[in-house]
Parts: structure tokens; sequence; C-alpha cells
């Protein structure tokens, strides 16, 4: 297959370009969800990002808060931003970091005004940037200005046979067009860590991903009360055929193709090392993973399942594909690209791989994902302890 | 052609069932995805789709290999043809 060289995207005043226009409402904190809904049920077209967090965190756990924040609203999915947080200092942090991407941004805090007065406030900005947002034109943008993150969940043994070796051909037939790429799941690669660390592309990368891999494992020995027979791999993962960490592991590996990775990142960080494929250091949790994928800026998600994850993103479209026949089948609401007849050796994974880039790219020029048409927004903050 | 099992690597000592489920005493033809060759078994244990079939005899203490790859230790014997899952076979990780 001859692979298209560009998509019909929205370009953004940073010289980046998004694969959707969504106008979001963001909360700063727990208790600014109320007034963020608020505006977004008073204002057709945008979007609230409701969450658990932002109260008095601090250190490490803090600055991931405000990066996945300042990242969400930086995405260029995202066309303008309302930031409300209850406090003016952490509110206006939040509003000047998504200001730098040059896009319209302005933020309200309730003390001494109140949920009503802010949603007035708040309503009436959110209105004018949404109906300035409505009139952007999709325009041809070069494939290179996609930003491609993975994560596959609900494994079972057929994601690593074939679900998860699509996208590694997608991966490997898309990284020489100049896209950027990421996979995460540092916990979820135990057992194939030592071969995941032969694929940096730098000693320098293979040793922060040995120092990053060391540090969750350390984490998870220490706060292990069994031995995770339980949790890892799941029932589910279990009922599809997976056996052991490692199993899941190797199959989980198979999603980056032969890619080797040019640098490792922090959850939510924006990688800066040009195109190609980075690691990112986050959970395995579907949700938490591509949240923090979507505020480092990647547009669009390829989410290979194989008992039936059914995981959206309120800002980066998640598309799903699935090997599992019985997947395909009973749950075909979920399922963007059905792989399924790899098995059957109806089709090879070059076609498949052929299949899953004609599916992203029709969803890239504006095609809904399943997870789009069902309503799934799932945003979920990252939370590394306890807070003050 | 019909395939009921995959197999990754031809080192492996598991291969996965692809249909919904083989039976006991089932001949089956596996696929090594590795060098696009073919095997035939006959299957001991009722085994779902996605779950493993041993291709050798193994002892307690042996090494499950796929994707060419250590994925675990056998904690019962398991003889060719059996399933393999968590009632004989563990992680070396916990």
């Amino acid at each position: 297959m001859e692979i298209p060289k560009s998509f019909l995207g929205y370009k953004r005043e940073n010289g980046r370009a998004g694969t959707r226009n969504h106008v979001i409402i963001l909360p700063v904190d727990d208790i600014s969800n109320a007034c963020a809904e608020a505006v977004s049920n008073n204002i057709k077209g945008t979007i609230a990002l409701p969450h658990s967090y932002g109260r008095l965190q601090f250190g490490a756990d803090l600055e991931l808060h405000f990066r996945t924040m300042i990242g969400t609203g930086s995405n260029p999915n995202v066309a303008a931003v309302i930031v409300i947080g209850i406090e003016p200092k952490w509110t206006k942090k939040i509003v000047d970091g998504i200001a730098k991407t040059g896009k319209p941004v302005e933020g309200f805090h309730i003390e001494r005004t109140g949920d009503i007065g802010t949603v007035m406030k708040a309503s009436k900005k959110a209105q004018e940037f949404v109906m300035w947002a409505s009139e952007k034109q999709r325009e041809e943008c070069p494939i290179s200005d996609l930003w491609i993150s993975v994560k596959c969940g609900e494994s079972d043994t057929t994601s690593g046979l074939a679900s998860n070796p699509t996208v590694g051909n997608l991966m490997d037939k898309l990284e020489p067009l100049g896209v950027h790429l990421c996979f995460g799941e540092t916990s979820e690669l135990t057992g194939a860590e030592k071969v995941c660390a032969t694929r940096g592309a730098t000693k320098e990368a293979s040793d922060k991903f040995m120092k990053t891999w060391s540090a969750y494992n350390d984490f998870i020995l220490k706060e292990a009360t069994d031995d995770l027979s339980e949790s890892q791999p799941t029932a589910g993962n279990i009922a599809g055929g997976l056996t052991t960490i490692e199993e899941k592991a190797f199959g989980n590996f198979q999603k980056i193709g032969s890619c080797k990775f040019v640098d490792v990142l922090e959850p939510a960080e924006e990688p800066k090392k040009g195109k190609g494929l980075y690691f990112m250091d986050t959970s395995s949790a579907a949700a938490e993973c591509v949240t923090l994928q979507a505020a480092a800026g990647f547009n669009i998600h390829l989410f290979p399942t194989g008992q039936g994850n059914i995981v959206g993103n309120p800002i980066e479209p998640v598309v799903k594909l699935t090997a599992n026949p019985l997947t395909a089948n009973s749950m075909s609401e979920h399922v963007d690209c059905d792989v399924s007849k790899i098995l059957s050796r109806e089709m090879n994974l070059s076609e498949a791989g052929d299949k899953l880039i004609e599916t992203t790219l029709r969803v890239a020029n504006g095609r809904l994902t399943c997870a789009e048409a069902l309503g799934h927004k799932e945003f979920v903050m990252t939370k590394l302890y306890r807070s003050a | 052609m019909a395939t009921e099992i995959i197999i990754h690597d031809q080192k492996d000592n598991v291969g996965v069932v692809v249909i919904e489920k083989i039976t006991p005493k089932q001949e089956c033809t596996c696929w090594i995805m590795e060098n696009d060759s073919s095997i035939s078994i006959q299957s001991k244990d009722e085994i779902p789709l996605g779950h493993k079939i041993a291709m050798n005899d193994l002892n307690e203490g042996d090494t499950i290999l796929k994707y060419g790859h250590d994925i675990g230790k056998v904690v019962k014997p398991i003889k060719k043809g059996e399933h393999v899952h968590v009632h004989n076979v563990k992680t070396k990780k916990w």
C-alpha cells in the first residue's frame, strides 16, 4: 500500500496540527469541577474535563499535576481553553503555561466570586471561544504532524499474537515518515525489561529506561503485600489465556515493531528530541496512561485490545483494534479496526498494518472513533503519592 | 489453510489456540509464525481460544518459552497436548 503523505488537520499557532478542534473547560482542582461542568452545559460544543485532584499536592506530584494540566490545554487537538480553579495563583500558572502555545486561553478563580458569578463570566468567554473555533477549517498537513501514542488493554494472547504486532507493523511503516510515536506501561514491561532496554537508540536511552523500570520495580517490592498475582496479570488477562506477567510483557512489547526509542519521558513530558519513538514512564491503567500521553502532546491514540477494553479520552481520539474474533463480534460497537482475520490466516500482518494505517488516517481526518461516538471521555490524572 | 494453533517462534514450547476451542484428541495444525512452517499435534484437553497448549512434555522447573523468551516456570508436570495455564505455570518474577 502506498501510504498517504498527508492528512486533514487543524493548524495551530505554535506550528503543531490537531486531529480535533475541542474547546475545553479545564478545572484546576476537584472542587472546581461543578463550575466547569456548568459552563460546558451552558455553552454547546465545549467539553469539561472533571478530575479528582489538584489540592494540597506538593513536590514531584504537584509538578506532574501542573504538567498534565498545562499539557492537556496545550495539546493541538484543543483550539481554546477556559481554566477554572478555586484560587488565583495556581489558576494563573496553568493559564500562563497554556498561553505559550499562542492559543486563546482565559482563567477564572472562584474565591470571592462564587460558583454562579464564575459560571456567568466563564460562560461568556467560552461562548466567544467556541464560536471562534467553529470557523477553523481542516487543512492539508504532512503525515509527520501525527503524534501517535499506543497502549494496549484487557490484553489476551490474541493481543501478543496479532493486534499488538499490527501496531508494530504500523510503527515500522510510519516511523520513517517522521511521525512521533510513544509507548508506556512501565509495569507491564516487567519480564521483558532487559529485552526492552536493548531497544534504546543510544546507551543513554537504554540506561534511562532501566533506571525508570528499576525505580518502579523497587516501589512494587516495597509496597506489595502479596505476590501481585491477583493484579498482574488481571482476571480478564487470565480468562483470555495469559498466564504470567512475563508473557503479558512480551505480548505488550510487540507494539513497537522493530523501532528503537530515542528517549525516555517523565509522565506527561513533551518529547524534545524530534521525530521517532519515545518511551514514557506511565501507569498501565488505560485511562491514566492515555491521559498522560495526551498531555505530552500526542494527537491520536492506537489501542489494541483482546478481551475488549472500552477506554476513550476527551481530547485524543482512541482508535480501538482487536484480533479476538469473539470480541470483534460481541463488542463490535467498540472496535474501529477488526484484525481477527490474522488468526484465521486470511490476512497477514502487513495487510493488517495497512488496514490500521487507513483507519488511523480516517480518524485523523475527522471520522469519529467508536469511543467518541459512545461518549467515552476518561480523563484520569496520575497521582504519585498522598497529599500534604 | 485451517489452523487451530499459532506458535510465535520455533524455539517455543507452547502454542496458542486460535479457534473458539479445541477438544480432547483433536488433530490440530500448528503454524509457526517465525519461519512460516506447519506442524501437527493431538490435544489432550479441551482448550479455549487464546489459551496455550504444551508442544512437548514438560517437567517441574522447566522454563516456558514463548516469543522465543522465558515467560515463566512449570510448577506441575505437563504432558504434550495438555492445557498450559495458571494451574501448572507460574511467573519467575514474584
